[in-house]
């Protein structure tokens, strides 16, 4: 940019601001057309001469989706569900990610090499053994059954190791040599570092398993025990034509998601930046 | 000396403590279930019966399955083509929003948010878009003439270009962030020395940002690749594998017969199938960009 006028500066700068928020709007059209349909009328939805806006605007779709499947059953099972696994990762993975990164031990090597395997390993490709452990443990059918196989994640380990990895060895040190415990060490002078990391990461898990489709659909052989992508999936299945409906579901099932986005939005850069995933 | 060994000693005890919960969780839920998939792809296993030691019996069937041949090509074309053009889209849209410019957060955010979203989810909208009868997107091409009669997602050739687009759609969002992290941690006056020996864009972009991004470069290819490689969702909701099996990939084809057939021993082979394909790709990427990485 050096060296050129400040007039063809201003040009640049604008046409890159049109540029931008045309992508911007190709990338949120899909989702803002899906908002739109669920205020249509069911007739309006499945017209022969589409429009994007609705011509008459309707709630209908919205009331009726809680009696058309068992939505309010549905969503409680994917908060728990998602809830649950996030909070239990988070710990698991931040403790290994921690022990990997800031101590030397034996192992540690063979450790590391082993969480970098299981990261590249496809869950679908252990679906079916999976299934039959959980069956064994007497877990199917299950939330629980659900939840204990995603309570720890090789790729949350990876993240909260290279978080780690970045912050300075002198944090510790004086604690150490202050008598602190490990455990005191790791949750009074590391983990209140960790907050930009822990959202991200929390943010990952929670979309991860509140949009997964393949897991909950297999764990659950009824509709009630399953998770809202899967009980929408299984529904557009089954109903092919009730669009409003199922945008209507689709709409509400976002919700907490873009919600815990926005939220954490401001620190969510920063949480990659400073895992020294770089 | 022997104080030394103890608060080693005491600190590993303290490590172990650490990575035995997480670490014990895995092997237990994803390695122990993996080299079960591997002794699996020996048996023949409907879940009703006992597994039942076949030898090589399913890799022989399936060197001869056209359906798997079909499924390792759609997997393959799937992933030459959506993680490359993912990448190229992150890194040209990372730097574009790297630029100062009005509303720019609302940009990063709109780029962004398909990533959150259930691809599950969003794929019943683009299924709707797309529906031959009722679609908004059929509609406007309809307009210019270029509508595919029965519905792109009826077409073989189609079908597969529109589960693809959905992909990069989904996910480039995704790798925009991490290359945009990478971005700002470039020192600017690596940008300013560069300016001052009188280098064009193009040459600080090839001397400086491309170097010094190549970390995120690895890291999102790798990333990318297994993704492309694993897809499911998209193509589970939008074409169920179909027309004609024309967008039927391996993962798809696990569900199909495994899952859905009950054939678990020559499901779990096909998983074999896909799991070396991916571990011999991750770790050819690794060594390639491991000797271009530069630190700083």
């Amino acid at each position: 940019m050096h060296t050129t006028s400040p007039a063809l500066r201003r040009a640049w700068t604008v046409a890159l601001t049109v540029a931008m928020f045309a992508i911007g709007l190709a990338m949120v059209f899909p989702i803002v057309w899906s908002i739109l349909t669920a205020f249509k009328p069911n007739a309006e939805a499945a017209s022969a001469s589409p429009t994007l806006l609705p011509q008459t605007w309707t709630l209908e779709n919205f009331s009726e989706i809680w009696s058309a499947i068992p939505f309010a059953q549905l969503y409680g099972n994917t908060i728990i569900f998602a809830g649950s696994v996030m909070v239990l990762s988070l710990a698991f993975d931040t403790m290994a990610g921690y022990a990997l990164a800031r101590f030397d031990f034996r192992g540690k090597t063979a450790a590391f090499i082993a969480i970098i395997v299981m990261l590249m390993i496809p869950y679908q490709a252990v679906i079916i053994p999976l299934y039959d452990l959980v069956h064994s443990l007497g877990l199917g059918q299950t939330v629980a059954g659900m939840i204990v196989p995603r309570s720890a994640n090789a790729f949350g380990v990876f993240f909260m190791r290279q978080f780690f990895l970045a912050l300075p060895k002198n944090l510790e040190e004086a604690a150490r040599i202050d008598g602190a415990s490990e455990w005191r060490i790791f949750t009074r002078v590391m983990l209140p570092l960790t907050t930009p990391a822990l959202l991200t990461l929390g943010l990952f898990h929670f979309q991860f398993n509140w949009n997964d489709l393949l897991w909950p659909l297999v764990m659950s052989n009824s509709i009630d025990g399953a998770t809202l992508p899967a009980g929408l999936a299984l529904f557009a299945g089954q109903h092919v034509v009730e669009y409003g409906l199922l945008m209507a579901g689709s709409v509400l099932a976002l919700i907490p998601l873009i919600l815990f986005f926005l939220l954490i939005q401001r620190t969510f850069v920063t949480g990659i930046a400073t895992t020294g995933i770089k | 000396m022997r104080i030394g060994r103890t608060v080693a000693g005491r600190q590993a005890r303290a490590a172990w403590m650490f990575l035995a919960p997480g670490l014990a969780l895995l092997t237990l839920f994803t390695a122990w279930p993996l080299l079960r998939t591997a002794y699996l792809s020996f048996t023949e296993y409907s879940l009703l019966t006992p597994p039942e030691w076949v030898g090589l019996a399913n890799y022989r069937e399936l060197l001869g399955d056209d359906q798997v041949t079909n499924a390792f090509q759609n997997t393959v074309i799937y992933a030459v083509v959506v993680t490359p053009v993912t990448i190229a889209l992150a890194l040209g849209l990372a730097m574009a929003l790297n630029a100062k410019f009005f509303g720019r957060g609302l940009v990063r955010t709109a780029v962004f948010v398909p990533f959150v979203v259930s691809l599950a989810v969003v794929s019943i909208a683009f299924r709707f878009l797309l529906d031959p009868n009722y679609g908004l997107v059929t509609h406007w091409l309809d307009g210019v003439g270029l509508a595919p009669t029965q519905g792109a997602l009826a077409q073989p050739g189609t079908a597969m270009a529109a589960v693809m687009a959905v992909g990069v759609w989904k996910n480039v969002g995704f790798y925009m962030v991490m290359f945009l992290a990478g971005l700002q941690s470039i020192p600017r006056d690596l940008y300013e020395a560069a300016q001052l020996d009188g280098a064009s864009r193009l040459q600080k972009f090839r001397a400086v940002t491309m170097p010094l991004l190549s970390n995120q470069t690895m890291l999102v290819s790798i990333l990318a690749a297994i993704a492309s490689f694993q897809v499911f969702d998209q193509i589970k909701v939008m074409t169920n594998g179909g027309p004609a099996m024309s967008t039927e990939t391996l993962v798809v084809m696990v569900n199909r017969v495994g899952i859905n057939n009950l054939e678990f021993g020559y499901g779990s082979a096909v998983s074999v199938v896909l799991l070396l394909l991916i571990l011999v790709l991750s770790m050819a990427q690794y060594f390639y960009f491991g000797r271009k990485q530069v630190r700083y």
